[in-house]
């Protein structure tokens, strides 16, 4: 019950009320007896109308009232009028009902079923539905309604524009106006005939929406509308490429080590590769479809690209595929050259069906360093340690920054033809318009935009790199919103953190302050790893994975991540250190699973276990959601676990990784036998806990 | 522990006893306006009282045979006895046998064979034979086909496809193609995805910002953008947040408070608002709220499956 008052109901109204509800339920029952026994006189009839007027939600009435239909249409046989008269009582029965309860669901299938067998007429229809939505202009089903109706009587998108402009104009705070007011100029933009282009169907909005949110900033109904404006209008460009891995013109140095049996153990900066799976990796700019070997062809390989995104999806901003290398090793002695094109023949699409750009060539060279016999004991691997005196800040030169972390310098080629003047001047004018607002009062959806729009002007400014002019106004900005807006405090801290990463990535020299050589374990070998530092942060949030895609090694410990979404962009990814974040189960770990180098990992000092609500549970390959059946040995699972859900996700987790060393402790998971649990099913574990295992 | 608390804890004794009033009421007005819709009344109810550790309180035999009363020769359940089948109740009669582990004594293919045929040439589905098409079909015909392990029976593509042409500018659902976003709506659409492995279909930032936008002074939710806040919007609003990962952009806190505030501490049961007359839907809605916001002494409850997490546990991991 909406809306009821709370009270004890007076001694007078209470009788009242019994013999309304004696009344009702004699209907009821009456009506009940009468829908079995199929009996469809007037009198039953008309007893159903009333039932109805009083309670229109009784669904099965509706179906009898169908039944009934039926049976005197049938009855009317070819007398037209007969059967106009028939329909017509049923549209007078539901605008009494609906009069009655204008949410009823079934009332308002009634009519349209009615109406869709044809006999009735349509011209009062859209004058009744003009009066019940001045009475409740948000009413979904009315609105509903409308739509069906438009349809029926093939209204032009035009005139439905204007009703929407109409109704805006009585009162702007009306939601679902804008609303449908969206859905009807995303039919303008897909219909091609119109000769429309973004900009036609766009522009005069923005003055519209301004009008409303400057009327009254507080009142969410132009919100999210604007938004999607800004980003109808940052859609309209074609997807390009902004980064890969191995990046264009890089030379790769691999070192083969000795090893024991056949087959040859090959490392990469110190940190081991494997040969047979080598990845190549693409980034574009927004999700793509359509990449394949005949849209991104690989010179003398034979290649399956895949999206990098959980389940079945066709489309994606990153795309890998695996090149054996492993198979040119007889004559792979100079160095080897990889070369791709993409979109040289058409089929890569983005979302809103803009096709790629310009054909790109990208090359790289793999060379391979002589047998170092030194490197004997690199089989044995030794422990990671994260602590700091094992990192140290000599100067990395800008071809290991090109080649180990993907870092590219922005390419000055086709910027321009990709951004139209319109896209740059709507967001120019935006911006001005919300500073004047902002210059008003500090109203937080004026800050919240500017800061979206600020951001928009440097996408489009800096369409390969993740340079920004904007920043440290957006952080002000963002840091603003977490005090005036608590509520969402952490809402806004995930875009703070969004913005420091691209800060982090916007040059070599700052990106340099967070590289660091790894002395700790292999010193012996001749290139030591490098790592990426990016602890204590306070990221709550990752992304801007384009710059960092050969990175392999990473520190994120101390933060306050909940989640890694993204991480699966690093594909060369050795060594991880998360420790000290906020992740609350092993299902925030999914980005792993796909990380097919990785080795060693650090969770320790976390909250996984400590939920009894589970935030990733469904974006977690899992029987629960169709993507994955699992398959285990029933003795590996204690049968008495105090949370069984936790074995199970990390059996999941951990048996597609191939971990050599394991650290969990500070964990709320372990009970006592987890660590057991977790050397049964990871038998490539070396250390667990700092522990070598034997 | 919530007794400790006093005034201001949820009154769990008090909200069991209302839940255990309402199922032997039959009489008064609201009882029998209700009446067409008793099992989703018995899914609300015995999911509270479970929820609240509180299921043995019920028969279950008596409970059991009559849903099996409400089933008819195709398949699918009735709101009540002699009522027409209709999938909206058919979920609600296999949610309340999961709950009590009695899934087995259904004719699995016959309740299959009802659900997959409401399925339309679009991917769309019908509430039941009289044609109405809305995305919370969708949902209802994958959580229950999913139940029984049959959700092979459909055709998963073409459904999830309908529901993503549900998709709105502000990265919400509708009931069907151009209808308006609602809480309620997107919590369909989104447990459907989540349930058949789609949520990458969902744009998670955005519709995670006008869901955590639906948070309003008083800390309660509401349903859409400049509605009232409601109860039931705290199961709508949050559960859709847990299933994209975005729940901590609103303030727990606030809406513990405002679901503990719509309490009769009284007489037992939650209202849509303060001070409003209580209801057995916004009685389970306010608990399933604070089960998904971790409220102490009160079972988890699965996101998707509108389900005690153990009981969808058995389903999924012991079967």
């Amino acid at each position: 019950m909406h809306g009821r008052p709370r009270k004890p109901e007076k001694p007078e109204n209470a009788a009242a009320s019994a013999a309304k509800a004696e009344k009702l339920r004699l209907l009821q029952s009456q009506f009940l007896s009468n829908h079995h026994n199929r009996i469809y006189t007037k009198e039953a009839l008309e007893a159903n109308a009333k039932l109805l007027e009083i309670n229109p939600e009784y669904y099965t009435a509706w179906n009898y009232r169908k039944l009934a239909v039926q049976h005197y249409v049938a009855e009317a046989g070819s007398d037209p009028q007969a059967i106009k008269s028939v329909y017509d009582e049923e549209l007078r029965v539901v605008e009494a009902a609906l009069r009655q309860n204008f949410k009823s669901y079934g009332a308002w299938h009634h009519r349209k079923w009615v109406l869709s067998m044809g006999h009735s007429s349509l011209d009062q229809e859209l004058r009744l539905l003009d009066k019940l939505q001045q009475l409740d202009s948000r009413n979904f089903h009315a609105w509903n309604y409308r739509r069906f109706l438009a349809e029926l009587l093939n209204r032009s998108v035009e005139d439905e524009l204007m009703h929407t402009e109409d109704m805006i104009g009585i009162n702007f705070s009306n939601y679902s106006a804008w609303h449908n007011r969206s859905m009807l100029l995303c039919k303008q933009l897909k219909e091609n005939d119109t000769g429309l282009t973004s900009k036609d169907v766009l522009s005069n909005e923005y003055e519209l929406v301004q009008n409303a949110i400057f009327t009254d900033p507080d009142d969410q109904s132009g919100w999210f509308y604007h938004l999607w404006l800004i980003d109808q209008t940052m859609k309209a460009k074609p997807p390009i490429l902004t980064s890969s891995w191995p990046s264009n013109g890089s030379e790769l140095i691999i070192s083969r080590k000795q090893c024991q049996g056949k087959c040859p153990l090959y490392e990469y900066r110190g940190l081991n590769i494997d040969l047979k799976e080598f990845p190549v990796v693409l980034y574009f700019n927004q999700a793509v479809s359509g990449v394949r070997s005949s849209t991104v062809t690989v010179k003398s390989f034979n290649v399956t690209w895949k999206p990098l995104s959980p389940s079945n999806s066709l489309a994606s901003e990153i795309w890998v595929a695996y090149l054996n290398l492993a198979g040119e090793e007889c004559h792979f002695e100079g160095p080897i050259t990889v070369e791709f094109c993409i979109g040289q023949s058409q089929g890569i699409l983005s979302s809103s069906g803009s096709p790629y750009g310009k054909p790109l060539r990208v090359a790289f060279t793999v060379t391979k360093e002589p047998i170092r016999v030194q490197d004997v004991e690199g089989h044995n691997p030794e422990m990671v340690s994260w602590e700091d005196p094992n990192f140290c800040a000599d100067e990395v030169d800008s071809g290991v920054l090109n080649s180990d972390v993907s870092f590219i310098k922005e390419r000055k080629e086709n910027k321009e033809s990709t951004i139209s003047e319109w896209q740059k001047d709507t967001i120019s004018k935006e911006i001005a318009g919300f500073r004047d607002l902002l210059s008003i009062k500090d109203y937080k959806i004026g800050k919240l935009t500017l800061a979206r729009l600020l951001m928009a002007d440097d996408a489009l400014s800096f369409p390969y790199g993740n340079r920004s002019v904007h920043s440290a106004e957006v952080l002000e900005l963002l840091k603003d919103l977490t005090k005036s807006d608590p509520t969402h405090s952490r809402y806004y801290e995930e875009h703070i953190s969004l913005v420091l990463l691209q800060q982090l990535t916007s040059s070599e020299e700052m990106l340099r302050r967070h590289l660091f050589y790894f002395k700790g374990a292999n010193t012996s070998s001749f290139h030591k790893p490098l790592c990426l530092r990016l602890n204590n942060l306070s990221l709550s949030r990752l992304g801007l994975f384009n710059k960092l895609l050969g990175v392999q090694m990473l520190d994120l410990s101390n933060n306050e991540l909940q989640s890694i979404e993204g991480l699966e962009a690093m594909q060369l990814l050795s060594c991880l250190n998360l420790s000290k974040n906020k992740l609350g189960s092993f299902t925030a770990l999914e980005p792993l699973r796909h990380l097919k180098s990785l080795k060693v990992l650090n969770i320790s000092d976390n909250e996984i276990g400590s939920h009894s609500i589970d935030t990733r549970r469904y974006l977690f390959s899992s029987p629960l959601s169709h993507n994955e059946a699992v398959v285990w040995d029933p003795d590996v699972v204690p049968s008495d676990a105090a949370s069984p859900t936790n074995y199970w996700e990390a059996f999941m987790l951990f048996k597609s990784l191939k971990l050599t060393q394991l650290d969990t402790i500070g964990n709320a998971v372990d009970d006592g036998r987890f660590r057991s649990f977790l050397v049964k099913i990871m038998p490539s574990l070396l250390f667990l806990d700092g522990q070598k295992l034997v | 522990m919530e007794m400790e608390m006093g005034n201001s804890g949820l009154a769990v004794e008090k909200h069991v006893q209302y839940i255990l009033s309402v199922e032997k009421r039959k009489d008064d007005f609201v009882s029998v306006v209700m009446e067409h819709l008793r099992l989703n009344g018995a899914y609300w109810g015995l999911t509270t009282l479970d929820l609240l550790g509180k299921i043995h309180a019920v028969d279950v035999d008596e409970v059991v045979s009559w849903i099996m009363a409400c089933q008819h020769e195709s398949g699918g359940f009735g709101g009540n006895i002699g009522h027409d089948p209709h999938i909206l109740y058919t979920l609600s009669a296999v949610q309340v046998l999961a709950l009590f582990d009695k899934i087995h004594i259904l004719d699995i293919d016959k309740v299959t064979n009802y659900i997959t045929k409401l399925q339309n040439e679009d991917g769309s589905f019908s509430g039941d034979m009289w044609g109405e098409v809305d995305t919370r079909f969708s949902y209802i015909a994958i959580c229950c086909l999913s139940l029984l392990h049959r959700l092979d029976s459909i055709n998963v593509e073409k459904a999830v496809d309908y529901i993503v042409s549900c998709k709105n500018m502000d990265g919400g659902f509708g009931c069907t193609p151009g209808g308006e976003s609602h809480a309620g709506q997107i919590f369909c659409c989104v447990g459907a995805l989540a349930i058949t492995g789609s949520l990458d279909k969902v744009d998670k930032d955005l519709l995670g910002w006008w869901l955590c936008e639906r948070q309003v002074k008083s800390g309660g939710l509401n349903g859409r953008p400049e509605k009232l806040p409601d109860v039931c919007y705290s199961w709508w609003v949050l559960s859709s947040l847990i299933m994209i990962d975005r729940v901590h952009w609103i303030d727990k806190e606030k809406l513990i408070k405002f679901i503990l505030d719509c309490q009769d501490t009284e007489n037992g049961g939650i209202s849509d608002r303060p001070d409003d007359a209580v209801d057995v839907f916004h009685t389970y809605f306010g608990v399933a709220g604070l089960s998904l916001l971790e409220y102490p002494g009160v079972k988890p409850i699965d996101p998707a499956y509108a389900l005690p997490t153990d009981v969808v546990n058995r389903i999924f991991f012991n079967g």
